[in-house]
């Protein structure tokens, strides 16, 4: 039983800290050599689970997810089911965390148990991003892998890896991440493989401890339904992706730093994919994603050249991103890149123009829950209005440059 | 190592019947799905995956041998079976699923085109499927059968060439943020973007003599069962309910009152 629930990465280090029963009397020496405490105390604290304090020493902060383990270990042996331990997979991009891993770890948080993070990459980039991560709230455990062959987040090299960290003697029973499209492509083939469903793009969580069984409701056709389902615990592990606006991003906070482990990397040998390149559309206004405020265009743009001339001024006098509808995309006026909708990004910001836009329910599905919905269109019965909290009638070309100039007094 | 030349291609395209993406659904009164007595068609994406199977031979002539479409589905998914034989695909397996039976999961759905691929004499060399299906949403089926069968993967593809002298196919996907190129080995799984339909055009609309040609071309029926595969659902849905409602909050008249509700809501210009 103890075993079982001893995780791979410290299951390495067995050697020298001898089977994890002895950690409660390892505890107990170092805790009496630096602090002079009685050993009944010591074990008081232990099956107490208090917090122990970082200050005190350095070898309890290494100690500390040790005990979690131990914990575990006990509270197995009378409960029914596992508590939940989330696995994070923490994505990141030139050094910084992904605003929308952050919201997956939000989601994790919300699981009601221990949350380990992966930050997976190259040897260049991981350092950087794992001093980030570790003041993450809500974060227990930092588990980092890096290697040449993950600078590219290539599916068949990144699957390996956490194959082996899931498999077997595994203490997760949540795997998470945001509905990227890099976890997109990892996580479904990963789950496959241990033969298990996921669930794509949840909007909320709650997990019943005593059954083991954690619900999800997701929006299904466009976002024009919404679908509760529960995975039980005859699912060992729970993969699900998060629709980051659901999820407010978790903060870098004074919470204690997270345990700080490295893995070994699992190195696959004649990958049978080969990444050629990367291309990034470079713009200075925000990334659409995340953005707080999206001024977004439709067919009614006319050409490529009017959709920027018109839209672009306005996104910057007031600090937003651009996005198109996917009329505006498929006729060459904007970048794939910028599409809203269900086949596009999923958006909610603050504010959301839709200008020559008239709303169908594809677009609708990734806009709709924008705090504030702004319409201009010179229909009167475009169904964009039908959504609008403010709508215009009125030609956008002559009301975008009055309101750029407007905005800016 | 063979030493002949070139082997010839077979490309596997999996489909799915879905609700017409025009259509407005709605939840039915006993919230358990969605009213289902509307138009269906073959999933968007789906057929972006069949027109870019035969753009393939197009390009690529005699060097693709077959283009087989799969569904599996309830009876009436052989019309969709149909009109991707009427798009130029020569045969189809139609996995056939009892019409009250769940819609299996995408891990049902990859095993069973696991099991099927396993069962083609000739192998497969190129499955393509659409990136998500706009009914459940869950965009898993390509990766999650890519997982399985341990081949390459190219997600959201939106532009594919398949050399067959090289067995490798050079594949541009969507990422978030711009795009990425991949090389990969053949046997490759696909799953297509959109934007194949800005760059190369819609998708062909069937044309009468295909139609009818597509009445003759062979289609096996097959059960879950047949195949070894077990498709019941894993996940338990509860319920199915309306998304919130959200009401317009009506017009205005001008760009001035546009702005007075914009600074009501905190909104104003960006301070340079």
């Amino acid at each position: 039983m103890a075993v079982l629930v001893i995780p791979e990465q410290l299951e390495s280090r067995r050697g020298e800290m001898g089977p994890s029963v002895s950690l409660v009397q390892t505890l107990a020496q170092t805790r009496r050599c630096r602090h002079n405490i009685s050993e009944k105390s010591i074990e008081d604290l232990v099956h107490a689970r208090a917090p122990l304090r970082l200050s005190e020493c350095p070898q309890l902060n290494m100690l500390r997810a040790r005990i979690s383990q131990l914990n575990r270990v006990l509270a197995r042996s009378y409960a029914t089911a596992a508590p939940p331990h989330a696995l994070v997979f923490l994505e990141h991009r030139q050094g910084d965390l992904d605003s929308a891993s952050l919201s997956a770890l939000t989601a994790a948080s919300q699981l009601g148990g221990q949350v380990t993070g992966l930050v997976v990459g190259s040897p260049e980039e991981v350092p950087s991003v794992v001093e980030k991560a570790r003041r993450l709230n809500g974060l227990n455990t930092l588990l980092h892998c890096a290697s040449p062959q993950y600078s590219t987040s290539l599916p068949e090299t990144i699957s390996p890896l956490l194959e082996r960290l899931l498999s077997q003697n595994s203490p997760f029973t949540h795997v998470v991440s945001a509905h990227s499209s890099s976890a997109k492509s990892i996580l479904p083939r990963v789950a496959a493989k241990l033969d298990v469903p996921a669930v794509s793009d949840i909007t909320s969580l709650e997990h019943d401890a005593a059954s083991g069984s954690t619900t999800f409701t997701r929006p299904i056709y466009a976002g024009n339904a919404i679908s509760t389902v529960r995975a039980s615990s005859s699912i060992p592990i729970k993969f699900f992706t998060v629709r980051s606006t659901a999820f407010a991003a978790a903060g870098a906070g004074d919470a204690a730093e997270s345990e700080v482990k490295a893995l070994d990397s699992v190195e696959v040998s004649d990958v049978p994919t080969e990444h050629i390149s990367t291309s990034l559309t470079k713009s200075d206004r925000p990334d659409l994603g995340v953005a707080s405020r999206v001024v977004s265009g439709g067919r009614a743009l006319k050409n490529a050249e009017t959709f920027q001339s018109t839209l672009y001024p306005l996104a910057d006098a007031l600090g937003a991103a651009v996005g198109a509808s996917r009329a505006a995309v498929d006729a060459g006026y904007a970048d794939n890149s910028l599409q809203v909708g269900q086949t596009g990004k999923v958006v909610a910001p603050e504010l959301y123009m839709a200008l020559g836009i008239s709303g169908a329910i594809q677009h609708l599905a990734g806009m709709k829950d924008s705090k504030l919905i702004v319409a201009v269109n010179k229909d009167p019965d475009a169904p964009i209005f039908q959504v609008a909290d403010v709508g215009l009638v009125a030609d956008l070309f002559e009301v975008v440059p009055e309101l750029v100039e407007k905005l800016k007094q | 190592m063979r030493p002949s030349a070139v082997r010839l291609l077979n490309i596997l395209v999996p489909i799915k019947r879905a609700v017409d993406y025009a259509v407005k659904i709605r939840v039915n009164p006993e919230q358990t799905g969605i009213d289902l007595n509307v138009k269906h068609s073959m999933n968007p994406f789906d057929e972006i995956a069949v027109e870019e199977a035969v753009r393939i031979r197009e390009r690529l002539k005699d060097a693709v041998k077959s283009i087989k479409v799969v569904t599996i589905g309830p009876p009436k998914s052989a019309e969709t079976l149909r009109t991707a034989l009427a798009m130029g695909a020569d045969s189809a397996v139609h996995v056939e699923i009892p019409e009250s039976a769940p819609s299996p999961e995408p891990l049902g759905v990859a095993k069973t085109l696991k099991a099927l691929i396993e069962r083609q004499k000739e192998g497969v060399d190129v499955v393509i499927l659409g990136k998500q299906a706009i009914d459940d949403d869950a965009g898993q089926t390509g990766q999650m059968l890519a997982g399985l069968m341990g081949w390459s993967q190219a997600t959201f593809a939106s532009k594919v060439e398949v050399n067959p002298e090289q067995k490798v196919a050079n594949i541009t996907r969507e990422i978030d943020g711009g795009l990425e190129e991949l090389r990969c080995k053949l046997p490759v799984i696909i799953t297509t973007d959109l934007r194949q339909v800005q760059l190369l055009n819609e998708p062909r609309y069937a044309s009468l003599p295909n139609i009818m040609k597509a009445k003759k071309k062979p289609v096996e029926k097959l059960t879950a069962a047949e195949l070894g595969v077990d498709i019941t659902p894993r996940l338990e849905t509860i319920k199915v309910t309306e998304p919130p409602k959200r009401v317009g909050g009506g017009k205005v008249a001008n760009v001035d009152e546009l702005l007075a509700k914009l600074k009501e809501a905190g909104i104003t210009g960006k301070r340079a």
